[in-house]
């Protein structure tokens, strides 16, 4: 979720029954909380959702899914994050195929690890090692120009 | 807990049927199934049909009552999606349904159609068993979610692709004597380690292959089975179940499936047998990493030494911990909905005595068979034993 504040409305801010189905375009699909995470993203001001605890995630949340609190705050995510692992993709799906060979990586954000594509390098499996550091944001899928979570290496690498 | 048996095993050959409905593939098996058990459809109380991309490969949902009346029976029908581990929670629901006490016939399985699609329709298929907001819109396929894991796995514990290439060629070798196998045909360590790359480290002979198929379980209580003279000597001793967060990215370690390391520990706890009981294992090889994990989950390796099993002989058919010797999903083929149930049937078979393998295992009292959805967001595992 977006706000902790609003929480209280049981019908959910994500309850479309009033809206004419007629005027609902069947695509793009969208999904309120996460295009707005990801806009942050692209803005440079990427965040995750905190619990008291300490436990990250992503969203949308409404619940932290490792502790069940429902107390989530809005964290930063570090300029820079490390990479946990990473395949280089040369058989893709149909959304990605002007983009292979492409490397997929997890990166650890700080509260958070995440998924994307880290550009900025050979895509050949013996040109990259997990550990790089990389800078996280947003850029556009060369098949159809959707918005990618993209990685690239650091600038103090 | 009723004593649950497998009365009856049937599968259709597994490969491409391209031309063949759904509900031709299940009946097949369904029809193999109650020949073997040799009890009447009239006695089935219970359906539990396990099926993934059934609305994408044939514009067909609800496929339970059309999957009741293909096998010829009359009687309550649930179909049961759980990505790749359809078939094993469906299974699963029939153990414990009839270990409850609350039937005494469930007749069990899956199917599934891919090989009617094109090719990137099904990596497209198969990839919604992923996160689509965080893995998939960011580029992760099946084999390549299966890839972070392989690359995790060689940071924290070593290993190479190598080793990979013998569970590939282990695993081709052990479906040659199959007849139900997709591919019955050798692949040796050097042809898989020259086979193109689909998500490094992982080619072409790291994954399973696309395929077609049908499963069907006929399961009894022991009671049913003494008082119909129905002859079921393997036990469904254990069952046990495990989900973890669906994302890899989210999950504690990037290189373990604690999902299985949940479902085995129940499953052995039902049973009361441990890890070194197990004489022969049918595991979720997905990919041939998909084994090294699933092994180490299920105890029958350290953390970190699953790798060397299939290139130091261990899990080979003539080793001492024979594991796929149906040729696993690997060689066998992988009709996602229905490998779950296949897993039991050639399990079912290896214990009692009637497979082409059978000999390598001809003592073998215990199996195990470890059924995985996702990246293993999803775990069952089943304890087999010859009871009589
Ligand atoms: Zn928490």
């Amino acid at each position: 979720m977006s706000d902790g504040g609003d929480s209280g409305d049981g019908a959910g801010s994500g309850d479309a029954g009033d809206v004419d189905l007629a005027e609902r375009a069947p695509t793009p699909v969208t999904d309120a909380d996460h295009d707005e995470w990801l806009d942050a993203l692209a803005a440079g001001e990427g965040y995750a959702l905190v619990c008291p605890d300490g436990h990250g995630s992503l969203p949308p949340r409404r619940i932290c899914p490792e502790c069940g609190s429902a107390s989530l705050s809005r964290e930063p995510l570090g300029d820079t994050g490390r990479v946990e692992t990473f395949s280089v993709v040369h058989v893709p799906s149909p959304r990605f195929a002007d983009d292979a060979p492409y490397v997929t990586a997890v990166v650890d954000l700080g509260p958070v690890r995440t998924t994307g594509v880290l550009r900025g390098v050979e895509p050949a499996g013996d040109a990259i090692e997990v550990g790089l550091s990389v800078a996280v944001g947003v850029e556009e899928r060369a098949t159809d120009g959707e918005p990618l979570v993209v990685f690239r290496p650091a600038n103090d690498g | 807990m009723t004593d649950v048996r497998v009365a009856g095993v049937g599968l259709t050959r597994f490969g491409s049927h391209a031309d063949r409905a759904g509900r031709d593939l299940f009946a097949t098996a369904a029809e193999r199934a109650f020949e073997d058990a040799g009890v009447p459809r009239a006695d089935v109380e219970e359906l539990n049909y396990g099926n993934f991309m059934g609305a994408l490969a044939e514009h067909q949902g609800h496929q339970a009552p059309l999957m009741a009346e293909a096998a010829g029976v009359s009687c309550p029908a649930t179909r049961y999606e759980s990505a790749c581990a359809s078939a094993g929670v469906a299974v699963r629901e029939a153990v414990r349904t009839v270990a409850a006490g609350d039937a005494d016939v469930v007749l069990a399985g899956g199917m599934e159609r891919m090989t009617n699609l094109p090719t990137d329709e099904v990596t497209e298929g198969l990839a919604m068993a992923a996160d689509d907001l965080f893995e998939v819109r960011s580029g992760v396929t099946f084999p390549g979610a299966y890839a972070l894991m392989a690359t995790a796995y060689f940071e924290a514990y070593g290993g190479e692709r190598r080793d990979l290439a013998h569970v590939a060629s282990k695993n081709h070798a052990n479906a040659l004597p199959n007849e139900y196998a997709q591919y019955r045909r050798e692949v040796s360590v050097d042809e898989a380690m020259d086979a193109p790359p689909v998500a490094e480290p992982l080619h072409l002979y790291d994954a399973c292959p696309i395929t077609d198929g049908a499963s069907a379980l006929v399961i009894v209580s022991a009671e049913y089975a003494a008082e119909h003279d129905v002859d079921a000597p393997v036990a469904v001793t254990g069952t046990g179940q495990g989900t973890d967060r669906m994302a890899l990215a989210d999950r504690e370690h990037l290189a373990r499936t604690p999902a299985a390391d949940d479902a085995a520990e129940s499953a052995y706890a039902a049973a009361g047998v441990r890890p070194e009981d197990v004489d022969v294992a049918e595991v979720h090889d997905c990919f041939t990493i998909a084994e090294v994990l699933a092994t180490e989950s299920l105890g029958l390796f350290e953390v970190g030494e699953g790798i060397a099993a299939a290139r130091e002989g261990v899990t080979a058919a003539d080793g001492d911990l024979p594991v796929n010797l149906s040729g696993g999903l690997k060689a066998k083929g992988h009709p996602v909905g229905a490998t779950g149930g296949s897993q039991i049937a050639e399990l079912t078979r290896l214990l009692r005595g009637d497979h082409p393998n059978s000999e390598h295992v001809p003592d073998a009292d215990v199996g195990v068979a470890h059924n995985a959805g996702g990246t293993v967001a999803s775990a069952v595992v089943h304890v087999l034993e010859v009871a009589e």
